[in-house]
């Protein structure tokens, strides 16, 4: 059985070495994420972890480059809202 | 961790792998230092699998004895002690003094966590590689809407489609075999949209008789596009990308010899993805971090300036591969291996080898000739200005849209610096790689001169780093914590084209 991690809660299959965004990607899911000024929706754009537009949560910690971040089994994702630092209580 | 070795070697794509292998056979001892995880760069990304760690798919990736060769090699000197490899490292920093060079890389991980590794170096091979270059147009900040080298990360690294019904805009080679990857991994292309007209490549056969290999190759992914059936538009480009949550449709249309819209040729596409590139920008951060000069082309691409070892303004550095000049991977492989003899000849080590040597330049001189003819057939056209509206975003980060840009040309801007002090456009996360290029243009349109677009690429702090580490710093002599803004360094003389004034 292929491994697993949760993106806003369902289960996301994954091959061994995939990246988080490559693994959304092949499940359909392109949205990542919320931007802070305009809160429209944004995805995989440069791939490399250049452009920074896949940023996602990943168990707890904003900021993180889906593309860069290889998947893990059991890993929490979570589309990021604005800044993703609301916790922060900026 | 801090290491010592006479080269450090960034980046091991095709001219960092041909640098490191033949520096360290020429007997240096030798660092590679490499963001991803596994050789190979993005010209040879292929999955991260301990099993098939070097093995790459034929069907999709191309000179892959040239790569088995170089990593099989490169694994040898390893073995034997005259290689580290260092992959999963990202540079934030790089700087060139007189006792040497000193590269400063992060892993990426958690805040907190996140280790440092320096290398101390006699002299440093910048193989940075290069990067798509997009262009905005209404709707591109839609999800579905990704780069062409992003579309081809995820099938080469990862073997994931981006989509269902996948359309390619843009110019250049690059459209062509992205697409046919696609299609031989089962997936469907909506459309190839080449803004370049092919009969441009009349004026440069003498440039093309001299690389027979890369008229083949060319021919054989328009043949795999034949044989699927896709339709090839050239002369056109995407216009506009259409949806809510993501890209349902885009519109296209042709252009005129003058480089505008012409009227009544727009076309609906239906399609999920839009993967869009219009060449390459070179990766020159830790170039412009050491004050290496720069020069820039009548097409404005801007370049690293090398002599003819391979070796930068900068008497310790090195550079190879696409920062020298946009060219491809045989061109890079044999830059690196020019560039990797160099430098143990200059620590003097190594055998002398004029004969291989003069082989090799030759070769290169064929390779610059077919580069610099593909670099004045695939231009921007320079239509994107006039499809601009007000809302449309320019600086992806910030969200910064065209009537905030137009709004702070209109306060006397006239360089990408003053434009983002004014509408915060290139201020965010990407540090303006995505829009510089885009942002730079619209400025020296409004100003009517020509476009500074080093500056664009004058990025101190080259990864995102935790600030807890600048404050623990310790550097020796030479090497400032934060590397002076080459732009008014004395590397970049009265005589530079690009300093500004």
């Amino acid at each position: 059985m292929m491994p697993t991690f949760s993106f806003d809660g369902d289960p996301v299959p994954f091959e061994d070495g995939q990246s988080v965004a490559a693994a959304l990607t092949a499940s359909g899911v392109t949205s990542l994420r919320r931007t802070r000024r305009r809160n429209r929706p944004r995805g995989l754009f440069c791939g490399i972890g250049i452009c920074f537009d896949c940023l996602v949560r990943i168990d707890g910690a904003a900021n993180r480059r889906a593309c860069l971040v290889t998947a893990d089994q059991g890993m929490v994702v979570q589309t990021q809202d604005g800044t993703g630092l609301d916790d922060l209580g900026g | 961790m801090t290491l010592e070795a006479d080269v450090c070697v960034v980046g091991a794509g095709p001219a960092g792998l041909a640098a490191a292998v033949h520096a360290g056979e020429g007997g240096a001892s030798v660092a590679l230092v490499d963001s991803a995880a596994t050789m190979g760069g993005q010209y040879w990304r292929h999955p991260r699998s301990p099993d098939r760690d070097l093995v790459l798919d034929r069907d999709l990736h191309h000179d892959v004895a040239v790569f088995t060769r170089l990593s099989g090699r490169a694994a040898a000197l390893v073995r034997q002690g005259a290689l580290t490899y260092l992959p999963g490292q990202h540079v934030w920093t790089f700087s060139a003094a007189g006792d040497g060079c000193l590269v400063r890389a992060l892993c990426d991980g958690l805040p907190g966590q996140a280790a440092e590794t320096v290398v101390r170096a006699r002299l440093a091979i910048l193989a940075t590689g290069a990067m798509d270059r997009p262009l905005p147009f209404p709707g591109w900040d839609l999800p579905g809407v990704l780069t062409v080298g992003g579309l081809q990360s995820l099938l080469k690294g990862h073997g994931v489609l981006a989509g269902q019904r996948i359309l390619l805009s843009g110019t250049g080679p690059l459209l062509l075999s992205a697409a046919a990857g696609v299609l031989a991994r089962g997936g469907t292309v909506a459309g190839v949209l080449e803004s370049a007209r092919q009969r441009r490549w009349v004026r440069h056969l003498p440039a093309l008789a001299r690389v027979p290999e890369k008229l083949a190759e060319g021919a054989g992914y328009a043949a795999v596009l034949a044989r699927h059936r896709v339709t090839v538009r050239t002369g056109a480009m995407v216009t506009a990308a259409h949806g809510e949550d993501r890209v349902r449709s885009v519109t296209s249309a042709l252009i005129t010899r003058d480089g505008r819209i012409e009227a009544g040729s727009q076309r609906r596409h239906e399609a999920d993805v839009l993967a869009v590139g219009w060449g390459f920008t070179p990766r020159l951060e830790l170039h412009t971090a050491a004050g290496c000069a720069l020069t820039a082309d009548a097409h404005g691409n801007v370049s690293v300036t090398v002599d003819d070892d391979q070796f930068t303004s900068c008497p310790a550095v090195l550079s190879a591969g696409e920062p020298t000049g946009i060219g491809g991977a045989s061109l890079a492989v044999v830059e690196g291996q020019i560039a990797g003899i160099a430098a143990a000849r200059r620590l003097g080590r190594g055998r002398p080898e004029p004969r291989e040597l003069a082989a090799l330049k030759r070769r290169r001189g064929r390779l610059r000739a077919f580069a610099a003819a593909l670099a004045s057939v695939y231009t921007d056209p320079g239509v994107w200005p006039g499809l601009l509206t007000d809302d449309t975003v320019i600086c992806r980060c910030e969200e910064v849209t065209y009537a905030e840009v137009k709004q702070a040309l209109e306060l006397g801007a006239g360089d990408v610096r003053t434009v983002k002090l004014l509408s915060r456009a290139g201020m965010g996360w990407c540090q303006g790689r995505i829009c510089g290029y885009a942002v730079g243009c619209l400025a020296s349109r409004r100003r009517g001169g020509t476009t500074d677009l080093a500056a664009a690429l004058r990025i101190p702090i080259a990864a995102p780093l935790p600030l807890g580490l600048l404050a623990a710093a310790e550097l020796p002599d030479g090497h400032g914590g934060v590397p002076p803004d080459p732009g008014r360094d004395e590397a970049a003389g009265p005589d530079d084209p690009l300093s500004a004034p």
